[in-house]
């Protein structure tokens, strides 16, 4: 028995000198070192921007970080992948300063980020078409409305063939590729096009969009939807549906139709949530100028759309108010 | 008188010898099969992989440009967990070992430890991924750092060095603590000079192997928080970190084509760490086994 209180004491102690080394190792004590006699010591600011949240908004960011800390050495920028969901959670035990998201934040998230005192501002950084794809030897789906989306996703319609949505089409069974139910586009797309009907059983899902374009490319009834990126990446093998919008135009997603708004419903905003006592931070403060002034290019070289000039400038603005 | 049968023998061996062959055959088709699948994984990784990795791969950071896109941040961070993770599962894992086989008497809160660890073997990794964030990240408040990462893992491979340790402190021969008491050494000279020395391949053995595991985890690494695009190397275990797993799940899922081929050349670096891990296992298991 005295052997095994030693080892659970060990144990104890380890965790304890652990604990107390934080203390004085992370994150203040990296500020006041460095650069005191650099030439431009106006311009030179340290210290960490943690950034956490949505996968879909992770190239984005990590763009932006990449490009930010080759001209800021003394800041350190880390992005985590932890999900939108996961990333708000940490974003409300005040663990970091930005979170990344690919849908809004929802009520209970607010309510938990307000008990904990933590103000915070929304950003829309880019965004994103979301686009249904089909076989490309699918030479019959010439264009779809939402209505008819419902249809042939909906568990509870009767389409279970091409010709059920339209006679004219082959009497072949569709077969169905989806983001999987963790995913934000998943969230984005049921609440648009399914809204209270279930996702037809039989599709197959993939928390991999890759698994997704391969499965279509693979099936000539297959149909899928996905984000704008995947679909630029594989057009050659592809085709995508041009999706009837509210003043009745079949439009097909384009870095035009995006950005002008016409390519609707299925557009949807990408969303960086600041931590409003994080902007006083130069470090956080400096790099979300970087941002706005860089994330329009940025995003489009990583396969999303940007807003126009004057949509940035307005952030600009929110944050400068800020300080 | 005697009481073969030649004739009935006879009769009956081809029979008997077709069973041995098919046996044989269904065997080797087993081994066939999993080597098969093996190759074809590891031509697919290498034909892919080989074409970007170079020195600049290892030297650089995470890129949004696949040909820019490095591996070094997640070598270096999953060299650093190691770091935590070896003396501190190893000196726990054997030492919980030792007192199980050892001192412990065979008593029913005995037997409920043993069933718990053979039971946290399989528990899956996730769930250790929570543990580690609400234990180690919040209460501890060790943040999203390496030691908290290192810790996680640890408590993850435990289970599999204990029961490793146990098989091999289980298998030095009984003659060996009578002949060493009847010289009068103690119960710790005993353990010391008799049991580890002829333990240790095997100790050692399945460590290499549960660490092997470690360095493979993804999962409960990214419940901590842990990063994915990290531009500079950790300076001390409070840092933030990222780890091959993590950057080679991330490559796979991008869109672009030339991301699943850097991804490629990741698990190319990987499988390479793993295979000196598990010879250095070998190399050890072969050293010290010899002894006895």
């Amino acid at each position: 028995m005295q052997k095994k209180m030693l080892s659970l004491f060990m144990l104890v102690a380890l965790i304890l000198i652990a604990a107390c080394g934080n203390g004085d190792g992370s994150d203040n004590g990296s500020s006041e070192n460095s650069n005191e006699n650099t030439s431009e010591a106006a311009e030179t600011t340290s210290g960490d921007v943690a950034i956490d949240g949505s996968s879909t908004v992770f190239p984005i960011m990590e763009a932006v970080s990449e490009e930010f800390q080759s001209s800021h050495e003394d800041i350190r920028v880390t992005v985590g992948v932890s999900g939108s969901g996961g990333g708000f959670e940490k974003f409300i035990n005040g663990e970091t300063d930005i979170s990344n998201a690919s849908r809004s934040i929802k009520e209970e998230e607010k309510s938990a980020l307000e008990e904990n005192g933590i103000d915070f501002t929304e950003i829309e950084i880019a965004l994103d078409g979301l686009s249904v794809v089909v076989n490309e030897e699918n030479d019959w789906v010439d264009e779809l409305t939402i209505e008819q989306l419902k249809q042939i996703w909906s568990e509870s319609s009767d389409v279970t063939t091409w010709s059920d949505v339209n006679e004219e089409w082959p009497d072949e069974e569709i077969e169905f590729f989806s983001p999987g139910t963790d995913s934000g586009t998943y969230d984005y797309f049921s609440e648009v096009v399914l809204g209270e009907n279930q996702i037809k059983r039989d599709a197959a899902l993939s928390e991999d969009d890759n698994v997704l374009v391969n499965g279509v490319t693979g099936d000539q009834n297959g149909i899928a939807y996905f984000g704008y990126a995947y679909y630029l990446e594989n057009k050659e093998d592809l085709n995508v549906v041009p999706i009837v919008n509210g003043d009745g135009e079949a439009v097909e997603p384009s870095q035009v139709t995006i950005q002008s708004g016409e390519y609707e419903p299925l557009s949807r905003p990408m969303y960086i949530y600041v931590a409003n006592e994080s902007v006083q931070n130069d470090a956080v403060y400096d790099f979300l100028t970087y941002t706005l002034d860089n994330a329009g290019t940025l995003a489009e070289e990583v396969g999303y759309v940007g807003f126009t000039e004057d949509h940035y400038q307005e952030a600009q603005g929110k944050i400068d108010s800020l300080r | 008188m005697s009481s073969i049968d030649k004739q009935l023998i006879q009769r009956k061996m081809g029979k008997r010898t077709f069973q041995n062959k098919l046996l044989k055959a269904i065997f080797f088709m087993c081994i066939i099969f999993s080597i098969l699948v093996l190759g074809a994984l590891i031509i697919r990784v290498v034909s892919q992989g080989i074409t970007h990795l170079d020195w600049n791969f290892l030297t650089s950071f995470a890129s949004r440009f696949p040909e820019e896109a490095g591996f070094k941040a997640a070598v270096v961070g999953s060299l650093w967990l190691m770091v935590i993770v070896a003396p501190v599962s190893v000196f726990l894992g054997v030492g919980t070992a030792i007192y199980l086989e050892e001192y412990a008497k065979d008593n029913r809160f005995t037997r409920f430890i043993q069933m718990n660890i053979s039971n946290l073997a399989g528990v899956p990794s996730v769930v250790f991924g929570l543990l580690g964030l609400t234990f180690f990240v919040r209460l501890m408040e060790m943040g999203r750092s390496i030691m908290a990462g290192g810790l996680t893992l640890s408590l993850l491979i435990l289970p599999i060095i204990v029961v490793a340790a146990q098989e091999a402190i289980r298998s030095v021969p009984n003659d060996q603590y009578e002949a060493s008491f009847a010289m009068g050494a103690s119960k710790w000279q005993t353990i010391r000079r008799i049991v580890l020395p002829s333990a240790i391949p095997g100790i050692l053995t399945g460590s290499i192997l549960a660490l092997s595991r470690a360095i493979g985890e993804t999962a409960p690494l990214l419940m901590i928080g842990a990063l994915t695009f990290i531009a500079y190397l950790p300076e001390n275990v409070w840092d933030g970190f990222t780890v091959m797993p993590i950057q080679i799940f991330n490559w796979t899922g991008r869109p672009q084509e030339e991301f699943h081929f850097v991804a490629a050349s990741g698990i190319m670096i990987l499988l390479f760490l793993l295979i000196i891990m598990n010879s250095v296992a070998i190399y050890i298991r072969n050293k010290f086994s010899k002894r006895y």
